[in-house]
């Protein structure tokens, strides 16, 4: 007999099976009667799972609503074309940052009515979180969990260049005293470790001017972004090239990039003696290398009058235009805005609460064993936070390249700052005309 | 018969008319649509207003536009020559009488076949200063390995070196053409007294010349397009925007900053770009290009 006879039937066999198969796997949950809320997070790991427990706990409190959480990567970018394609999650939680771009840009519903209608006050917030929130006076999205900064220091390295590791330094004069002795170099040249840079981990690179009293905008229609405050903290941030070399030091840095959430994480390896870095920090260190001799202290202060300066960070939940269940989208945003509910979900991230209230024994429990230097942080006279402002994240990305070529000592401080100046005014010019054109200002 | 052949004409549209069907919504209507986006202020999630040409005009004073156009015509200018030329170097050796060719060819393949993200990965660990493969070797032979991802104008030739990587697929066609080089040409320059060189400059070449044309206009294609490594590699394209191309800034300005009339111009700036060098490369190849028969 021939052989391909049994081919074309065992091959219609195979695909009929697979097809099958497919379809058994596709196939929607039978109806449960409740409403499913889709949520898009950006999360993954244990700060997903955090929020995976408030979930289903809100899921277990009633039988109405079914909360499906997803977590999604670049979530501003996808989320964004998903209400364009009017396909949007129910929920979506987002950075801080991205609030006023996506306000502007009509992508999420105000949740002032719905925010009164359920008790949620602004005094019972930490008003700097709270305002993260509120763009022209309206609050299109509600906190997460929030974060301050702090000065993260390797003990056993201060203890091996002979300096006190009880006494982080207070001031930048100290900080760069500290950070030259913890420095190594070859005598080539050759970084082999930094006492400190102020581009690692390179998040908060816009944060050095508002450190030294800076502004990055007037709040109104002027980017400030060369102001003097500016410049100075910036030739500040380029003496360390001047000091190490620039080459030496990129060529140091680029052996690290992209390795936070690993064990080749700088700070882990003894490569980098002190960073900026927020409350999150702890967790990481606990995974990659509990040995560490660590500490976490207030930034010092560039200046006496700007003491203890943090970056102000914070999560948020909103809820998109065009979300087909906004009422229930709302119901668990309302169950996660309770004490119990962020409090787990916090405590989940071990990070610090938005809350001004803090149940009792959330601090005594709290694996962090600095946390209330964060929480303090977060009530410090030098908070900086990302500017409300809709071309962001432009503004952001132009910076970042100008701190590039200062670090690289391609252009001056002042030319740099110059430059970004010159090249974002006009198109926060053409921004606000066009707000204004549509009577959105 | 008419009939016939308007019958024949229905059933051969209907045939087609599922890829005409994607054609028309997926690539006309995107077309014609991101032509009047480009002539607006559009931010996706609100409705375009009419701007007239202000995007354009915007696009020639605008600094990091001629950055990134600068960096991809510089990128295009060193990597299309250094890529065609890999692959008709490489097809060539694999087009030898020699045991395991069939080896060789896979072993030189196989490379274009690694999805872009693993290859930037990849890269970034061969090439990395302080923890790379690729410096330690140099440094054996005495050479100072530079700093090929931190400084702008190494990370440039980085990139140069990475697109030889994937030559794959052109040396695959350089190598279809050089086998359908007929070998009774080949004989008769060799009875002429031809060398080597002689064979391949006067023979070889002109016989794949459609192919190495093929070659050029895919080439210009996808150097000026060129956009997922570095954008993995050098975020931002970092440092200082030396690595910082045209479809970066495209994408940025669409995705990110929701200004998708002024990445719409783009767009078509690069498309009339394209379409200019490929109309160019057409008409200077009447000369130089041979088709048998």
């Amino acid at each position: 007999m021939d052989r391909n006879a049994f081919t074309i039937p065992l091959l219609a066999i195979a695909v009929l099976g697979v097809y099958f198969e497919s379809e058994q796997l596709t196939k929607p949950a039978p109806p449960d009667g409740k409403v499913h809320v889709a949520y898009w997070e950006k999360w993954t790991a244990f700060e997903f799972d955090a929020m995976k427990k408030v979930v289903d706990e809100f899921n277990k409190s009633q039988n109405k609503i079914q909360v499906d959480i997803l977590s999604i990567s670049n979530i501003e970018d996808k989320t964004l074309m998903a209400i364009s394609g009017r396909i949007p999650p129910d929920v979506v939680g987002l950075y801080g940052e991205n609030v006023t771009q996506y306000a502007d840009s009509h992508a999420v519903i105000t949740l002032d009515e719905l925010c009164k209608e359920a008790g949620i006050k602004k005094e019972d917030y930490i008003p700097a979180y709270w305002n993260v929130g509120v763009v022209r006076n309206k609050l299109y999205a509600l906190p997460s969990t929030p974060a301050t900064t702090a000065l993260h220091y390797n003990r056993g390295l201060f203890k091996e260049v002979g300096l006190d590791p009880d006494k982080p330094p207070k001031t930048f004069h100290e900080l760069d005293d500290m950070a030259e002795k913890l420095t190594k170099r070859e005598p080539n040249g050759h970084v082999i470790r930094t006492g400190f840079m102020p581009g690692e981990p390179g998040w908060w690179n816009w944060a050095w001017g508002p450190f030294f009293g800076g502004k990055l905008w007037d709040g109104k229609s002027k980017i400030t972004f060369n102001c003097p405050e500016n410049v100075e903290a910036y030739t500040w941030v380029q003496h360390f090239s001047v000091n190490w070399g620039a080459s030496a030091l990129q060529s140091f840095q680029a052996g690290f990039a992209n390795t936070f959430s690993s064990s080749n994480n700088p700070f882990m390896t003894g490569q980098t003696a002190m960073e900026i870095q927020g409350v999150w920090m702890y967790n990481f260190i606990q995974k990659f290398n509990p040995q560490l001799d660590w500490a976490a202290a207030p930034f010092p202060a560039a200046k006496p009058n700007l003491p203890d300066p943090t970056v102000i960070d914070l999560d948020v939940l909103c809820i998109p235009t065009g979300a087909k269940h906004p009422k229930e989208a709302f119901e668990f945003l309302k169950f996660v805005e309770t004490q119990k509910g962020l409090e787990m979900l916090c405590l989940g991230q071990k990070k610090i609460t938005p809350l001004r209230k803090v149940s009792p024994g959330f601090i005594e429990h709290h694996p962090n064993p600095f946390i209330k230097l964060f929480i303090k942080a977060a009530y410090s006279p030098t908070t900086c936070a990302a500017p409300k402002i809709g071309i962001w994240s432009q503004y952001k990305d132009e910076i970042t390249n100008a701190f590039s070529e200062i670090t690289l000592m391609t252009k001056t401080p002042k030319q740099a700052l110059d430059d970004v100046n010159n090249r974002m005014q006009p198109m926060l010019d053409q921004y606000l005309a066009r707000l204004r054109a549509r009577g959105e200002e | 018969m008419k009939s016939i052949s308007r019958r024949e004409s229905w059933a051969g549209v209907s045939f087609a008319s599922p890829w005409l069907l994607g054609f028309f919504i997926f690539l006309g209507y995107p077309l014609v649509a991101s032509m009047y986006f480009s002539l607006c202020d559009y931010s996706v999630l609100k409705p375009p207003v009419f701007v007239g040409l202000d995007n354009y005009k915007q696009l020639l004073s605008d600094d990091l536009f001629k950055t990134a156009l600068w960096n991809t015509l510089v990128y295009a200018f060193f990597a299309l020559p250094a890529g065609m030329m890999t692959a008709v170097i490489l097809a060539m050796l694999l087009n030898t009488k020699v045991k395991g060719m069939a080896a060789y060819r896979t072993f030189f393949f196989i490379p274009s076949l690694v999805p872009q993200v693993s290859l930037a990965i990849l890269w970034k660990w061969v090439l990395d200063p302080e923890h790379g493969v690729l410096n330690p070797i140099l440094a054996k032979l005495h050479i100072p390995g530079p700093n090929w991802l931190g400084e702008p104008h190494w990370a440039k030739v980085s990139l140069v070196i990475m697109g030889m990587w994937g030559v794959g697929n052109a040396m695959l066609i350089y190598l279809a053409g050089l086998q359908d080089v007929p070998t009774q040409l080949i004989e008769a320059s060799e009875l002429d007294g031809a060398n080597s060189w002689q064979k391949t400059r006067h023979v070889t070449i002109p016989m794949i010349s459609p192919v190495i044309l093929f070659n050029l206009i895919m080439g210009i294609i996808g150097t000026l397009q060129v956009f997922t490594v570095p954008y993995i590699m050098f975020p931002g394209g970092a440092p200082a925007h030396s690595t910082y191309f045209y479809t970066e800034y495209l994408y940025d300005n669409a995705f990110r900053y929701h200004k998708m009339g002024y990445a719409s111009a783009m767009g078509w700036i690069m498309f009339l770009m394209i379409l200019g060098l490929t109309v160019f490369s057409l008409k200077m190849s009447e000369k130089h290009v041979h088709y048998q028969g």
